[in-house]
Formats: structure tokens, C-alpha cells, sequence
């Protein structure tokens, strides 16, 4: 008899893959968290030594982004449908086809999810919750979350619908359109933040003059960078930041220190409040 | 704080641990932890606003390959405890916060390295063809993710009455407190220098700039600037010859992906 994957399957795989990281591990990374996933799947395929086989071979290393690990599992999912039909499959095939495509797809899932799509959507959420709306929170939560599940499961039933030829796709420009478009928005979004969403202010006086009129004129630091170009301060800033996280100065580290040349010109009275 | 709050607080900041190893639900960002610490404290507004402003600062926070991030749950949990049940401002609150999302981080390294036990335990389980064993191993290194903050915010929630944390508190002298106030201004541009670089792409840089420029001298809100950039990404996607070239070569297979990309997009 011909086995295969019932929907109630790919159901529970899809709640499971959710809990991927849960066993994240600096030795084999989300590779537990996978085996966890596919256990649904694995169980209807396969009993005795040959389902201890299937355990073991998704057990390996394993890492990309979470999100388009589902078409990774939809694919392993109809290459185990195949085997356990009879089908010659190598182990390593199966395991070539995982670590393969980790790579690429986490080159594409970080930009789009990590790069675009929350920081984009934290921020919209955020500009609400400064003002202390509950609709901040809730947008962000709901946004985030239902193209997260639209992606999971999708990408389930897109890997194991397509099988192998998924792996055409992603050498094919469709995905790359996909990923720079997404970079775009998000560096456009980045920018408008950097300029928006900070603030410094240099209180130093240049100059206190009486002009003709005989209105006393205080000029500041500020005042003639805010003629030039607002924001500049904070954007000379990212610039340094981007130099010193490219130098492989941790994230925490810069942060201390920004707080230091905070409370440093706070004393000498170089920068205030706004 | 009576003990049912403590009780709730612990077991929020357990899923705001395990959301932050997960990384799916979100629960851990601090829109959301602050936002739920808050509503657990009887301030909720509070929490919103807490919540919105660490959110800008760990907006670059996330666990890309092998790195990881900063603990936003620690941190959104703990100093939200602080401002509301031990009456801080928001801005001690958000200083208090960065050196928790670092020790938070600390102990996500700790608790990952540790989780390789649970990775071993699978192997053996998987030797006897054991799916519940399997399953255990994956929920074992969970709720010691969850514990991790759950019992270091137990342990605040605890002693905040006190005076202990308080007097600890208020023992900072108002240059620091002034100076942390004014680094909060643009503490955030690690986290968007942590996204620029993320994306990798120098090339697309001016897109940066058009996103400054535009919102230096407007007053476009974040939908309209989200439009606008939608729009130049979409232009210069259809506009640039890479894509072109690919689409001229043979016409009917140009056609059927131009229709699919057309279908995505829809």
C-alpha cells in the first residue's frame, strides 16, 4: 500500500515548526528543533529501523532563517514520501538537499523578515505606542504574525507541491526580485528613521549678537547644522556605528559607549535635552 | 505587588524567554513583553509607552546565523517592573534596560551551549526509535530558554517593594541620569546600523539617503514614507536591465515568469 502524508500531517508539522529553535544548541543549532518538526511525518512514513533512520538523518546540523525553513521541510517531506515508497534515495541526498538550501534561503529570509519586514512593522507599531495607544502593540503583533503563519504554511505546501524543482526557483531571479525590492524598502525605511526617530541637540553658542532691529540673536550649534542638513548628527552616527559593527565591535559595546558620550557631553555641557 | 501579580509576571516572563530563543511570536519584543508586563501591573499605558521606545533602540536586535542578540525579554520585562511598580521614569527605565538586554544575552549564550545536552539526549532517544523522547528534549531546552528569564524576573519582582531596589536606584547622581537621557536621543543608531548592514547591499545605498532626505524635510508619516519606498522599489525593479536582460531571452519563457513575479506581487 502506497504510503502518504495526510493533511492532518502537514498540519501538526506546521504548529511543530514553530517551536524550531526551541533546542537551538551551539553544536548542531536548530538540528533538533527540524527532527521535532518533521516527527509527524516521520511517524507516518516509516516504523522500526527505518524510522530510526529518518530520526538520525534530521537530527544533523541544521540553521537558516525560521521562517523559510517550511519550503525546506515541504520538499524533505515529498523526498521522504518518495523513499519511503521505494524510491532509491540516499540519506545523503535528502541531507544535501537541507544543508543546500539553508544557505541561500536564510541569504533571502534575512533581508525580507529580519531586514524589512520587522523592523518596518515595529516601527509603525512603535510610533503608535510613543503616544501610548494600545493600537501600537497590537498592529505590530497581528501584522508580524499573520504573514508569518501565511509564510509557514505556504511554504510547506509550496516545497512538498514542487519538490525538487524549488531549488530552480531559487536560482532563478523571482526570489531575487523578491529580496532586493525588500532590501530597498528597508533602507529607505532606515533612512527616514535615522533622520525622524532621534534626537540630539548641541546647545553651544556660536554667536549672541543684536542684530539691526535690536532683537538680541542667540545662534547654537544646532541651529546652524539644522540649516544645513536636520539629522546630520544622528546619520554621521550610523555611518560610525556601521564602521565599528564591521570591525566586529559587538552591538552591546557601541551601546556603552554611546552611553558614555552621552553622560560625557551631558557634563561638559556640549549636548542637553531637546 | 500582590502575589497573584507575581505569579503572572513569572509565568509571562517564562514565554517572553522562550518567545525570544523561538523568535516566532514576537512575544519577547518589547512592544509586546512591556506592553503585557504593564497590563499585569495595572498600568498598561505605561508599558505601551516603555514598550515603543526600547522597541526603536532594539529594532537591529536579531539572531541572523550563528550571532546572537541582545535579550530584549529580560530587559523589556525587568525595567518595565522598575518604572511602574518602583516608580522611575521611562527615561532610567530604558538606561536600566540596555545593561539586562546584555546580561540577557549572557545567559542565552549559556543556556544555548548547555541545550547541546538536549541535542546528545536526541540522539540517544532516536537509537531507540523514541518520537516522544524527541519531543521532551525539544521542550526541555524550551523551558530552560523560559527560565531564564522567568526566575531573574521572579527574583525583581520579589524584592522591588522592598526599598533595596529603590534606594539602589535612587542613589544615581543626576549627571549620569541627565547624560543616559541624552544618549537615549540616539542610542537607536546601533540598531539601524545593525539592519543597514544586515542587508548587505552598499550598492543600494541611496535609497538610504532618498529615506532621509524625504523625511528631513517633510512630515510624511511612517505609512507615507513606507508608500514612497514601496513605489522606488518596485520602479527600480522593473527599470533595472539585470532583469531585462533575463526577460528578453526566450519569449515564451520570459512571459510565463513575468507572470508569476506579476501573480506574487498581486
Amino acid at each position: 500500500m502506497e504510503k502518504k502524508i495526510t493533511s492532518s500531517d502537514f498540519f501538526w508539522t506546521f504548529v511543530r515548526s514553530n517551536f524550531l529553535q526551541a533546542s537551538w544548541n551551539m553544536e548542531r543549532m536548530q538540528g533538533l528543533g527540524y527532527c521535532f518538526g518533521m516527527v509527524p511525518i516521520l511517524r507516518r512514513l516509516y516504523e522500526g529501523e527505518e524510522l530510526k533512520k529518518a530520526i538520525k538523518r534530521h537530527l544533523e546540523f541544521y540553521n537558516t532563517q525560521p521562517f523559510v525553513t517550511a519550503p525546506i521541510i515541504g520538499i524533505t517531506a515529498a523526498l521522504e514520501e518518495k523513499k519511503a515508497n521505494g524510491a532509491p534515495i540516499e540519506d545523503g541526498v535528502i541531507n544535501g538537499i537541507k544543508v543546500g538550501m539553508m544557505g541561500p534561503l536564510a541569504g533571502v529570509g534575512d533581508p525580507i523578515f529580519w531586514g524589512t519586514l520587522r523592523p518596518i512593522t515595529a516601527a509603525l507599531g512603535a510610533s503608535f505606542a510613543l503616544t501610548g495607544s494600545i493600537v501600537g502593540p497590537i498592529l505590530f503583533f497581528v501584522l508580524f504574525n499573520a504573514i508569518r503563519l501565511a509564510v509557514r504554511w505556504y511554504g510547506i505546501k509550496y516545497g512538498y507541491a514542487k519538490g525538487t524543482d524549488i531549488v530552480k526557483d531559487i536560482a532563478g531571479n523571482k526570489l531575487q526580485k523578491i529580496t532586493e525590492g525588500a532590501s530597498i524598502l528597508g533602507l529607505f525605511v532606515m533612512g527616514a528613521l535615522v533622520n525622524k526617530w532621534t534626537s540630539v541637540n548641541i546647545p553651544v553658542v556660536v554667536s549672541e549678537i543684536t542684530n539691526a532691529k535690536g532683537e538680541h540673536v542667540v545662534t547654537t550649534v544646532q541651529g546652524i547644522l539644522d540649516q544645513l542638513m536636520p539629522g546630520l548628527v544622528p546619520l554621521l552616527m550610523t555611518f560610525a556605528c556601521m564602521a565599528l559593527l564591521k570591525r566586529k565591535v559587538s552591538a552591546i559595546t557601541i551601546i556603552f559607549g554611546l552611553f558614555a558620550v552621552g553622560i560625557i557631553c551631558y557634563a561638559l555641557g556640549i549636548m542637553n535635552v531637546k | 505587588m500582590s502575589s497573584i501579580q507575581i505569579l503572572l509576571i513569572f509565568i509571562f516572563a517564562t514565554i517572553a524567554g522562550m518567545g525570544s530563543c523561538l523568535d516566532e511570536m514576537q512575544t519577547h519584543r518589547p512592544l509586546i513583553a512591556c506592553t503585557i508586563t504593564g497590563l499585569i501591573l495595572g498600568d498598561i499605558t505605561t508599558g505601551i509607552i516603555i514598550g515603543g521606545t526600547l522597541e526603536m533602540m532594539a529594532l537591529g536586535w536579531m539572531n541572523i546565523g550563528a550571532a546572537i542578540a541582545p535579550d530584549a525579554a529580560l530587559a523589556s520585562v525587568i525595567s518595565t517592573i522598575l518604572v511602574i511598580a518602583s516608580h522611575q521614569d521611562v527615561a532610567t527605565g530604558i538606561a536600566i534596560a540596555m545593561p539586562l538586554a546584555a546580561a540577557g544575552q549572557v545567559l542565552a549564550i549559556i543556556c544555548k551551549t548547555v541545550s547541546v545536552v538536549f541535542q546528545h539526549k536526541a540522539d540517544d532517544y532516536a537509537e531507540e526509535g523514541n518520537l516522544f523522547g524527541i519531543d521532551l528534549c525539544n521542550y526541555g531546552a524550551l523551558i530552560l530558554q523560559g527560565l531564564r528569564v522567568g526566575i531573574p524576573a521572579l527574583l525583581v519582582a520579589m524584592t522591588v517593594g522592598t526599598g533595596a531596589v529603590e534606594n539602589m536606584l535612587s542613589a544615581i547622581p543626576p549627571v549620569i541620569s541627565g547624560g543616559l537621557q541624552v544618549a537615549g536621543g540616539f542610542i537607536v543608531v546601533v540598531g539601524y546600523a545593525m539592519v543597514i548592514n544586515m542587508m548587505g547591499a552598499q550598492y543600494l545605498m541611496p535609497f538610504f539617503f532618498l529615506g532621509f532626505v524625504v523625511a528631513a524635510f517633510t512630515n510624511f508619516n511612517l505609512v507615507a514614507l513606507g508608500v514612497i519606498g514601496l513605489v522606488a522599489a518596485v520602479v527600480y525593479i522593473q527599470l533595472n536591465p539585470k532583469y531585462q536582460a533575463v526577460a528578453a531571452a526566450p519569449a515564451a519563457a520570459a512571459s510565463g515568469s513575468d507572470d508569476d513575479l506579476d501573480d506574487e506581487l498581486d
